[in-house]
């Protein structure tokens, strides 16, 4: 099993999910100029402000080169989590749906925060009980999850919505406290919480690991 | 050609830029401001006018969360 993390200019978190990814499998970094995921199973792209998060977090880095892989590894069924500023490219590219806005608070906000495992088991939630509860950080300033009305229903419907702020825990005004949401197809994930940061007992948790060893374990099934 | 475009967060979507401006304003003794939203200005010289449409939907706006206007220059913009 091996993952494939991007890096783009302005990438920081791109060396944490490599190394969360090797607790649990192989992984290599990406760049973001390539044109091939050198036969990964899974990719990550990464958190931090790919290209200066210039114009809108995510409009440029989704026009990477490695982003047109991406999009057909996504498309033809393969494994891709956005972390954080992955997540806003994903959506910039239309992997998944919705957008993230400022913070309703505009302020930059970094804390551990609470989150619950929702709905069916997904590729990235299946070693996890429903409504499990991990104590992952976010660092973001642009995070607040929106899509319109409609859109969210069937997103709930669907059991798309994978991930949500504990009550009282929803740092950055998403809508229905939404955290992390996956595709139609379950392949593709996003979150705004860092689950590379809660890999090791010396930064005060291990839960994110389970949504690294989910994937793993999917992939290699 | 030179063009501008203005991007505007959609209407319903709480703008919390344009909040605080909003907020702002009393305090130095405007009074009377109400419904303050922030957008985007973009000037661009553009050899073919007809293509402002695709570069708004692909890149210059987030069509889910933004609107667009495009301006001409010499066409009452």
């Amino acid at each position: 099993m091996k993952f494939g993390v991007i890096s783009f200019p302005g990438s920081c978190d791109d060396s944490d999910a490599l190394s969360a990814c090797r607790r649990v499998g192989e992984a290599v970094q990406l760049w973001h100029a390539d044109h091939d995921l050198a036969g990964v199973d899974a990719v990550v792209v990464p958190g931090g402000f790919s290209y200066g998060d210039y114009l809108r977090a995510g409009a440029i880095a989704r026009f990477a080169p490695i982003m047109n892989e991406v999009i057909e590894f996504a498309r033809a069924g393969g494994y891709v989590m956005g972390i954080c500023n992955g997540f806003q490219v994903c959506c910039e590219a239309g992997l998944l749906p919705g957008a993230l806005l400022t913070n309703v608070s505009r302020r930059f906000v970094f804390r551990q925060v609470r989150v619950r495992v929702l709905g069916e088991p997904t590729a990235f939630t299946g070693t996890l009980e429903r409504g499990a509860e991990l104590s992952i950080p976010v660092k973001h300033t642009t995070g607040r999850y929106f899509a319109p009305r409609a859109t969210l229903a069937r997103l709930h419907a669907a059991g798309q919505v994978v991930l949500s702020y504990a009550p009282g825990e929803n740092p950055n005004g998403s809508l229905d406290d939404i955290a992390g949401v996956v595709n139609e197809a379950g392949n593709v994930f996003g979150l705004m919480p860092h689950p590379e940061h809660a890999v090791d007992e010396l930064t005060g948790s291990t839960d994110g690991l389970s949504l690294f060893a989910s994937l793993a374990a999917a992939a290699a099934a | 050609m030179k063009a501008r475009v203005l991007v505007r967060p959609k209407a319903g979507i709480l703008d919390p830029q344009g909040a605080a401006v909003e907020r702002a304003l009393p305090a130095l003794g405007f009074e009377g401001v109400r419904d303050v939203r922030v957008g985007r200005l973009i000037e661009l010289e553009v050899a073919d006018p007809a293509r402002l449409e695709e570069m708004c939907e692909r890149l210059l706006a987030n069509p889910l969360i933004e609107d667009y206007e495009v301006l001409l220059e010499g066409a009452g913009g």
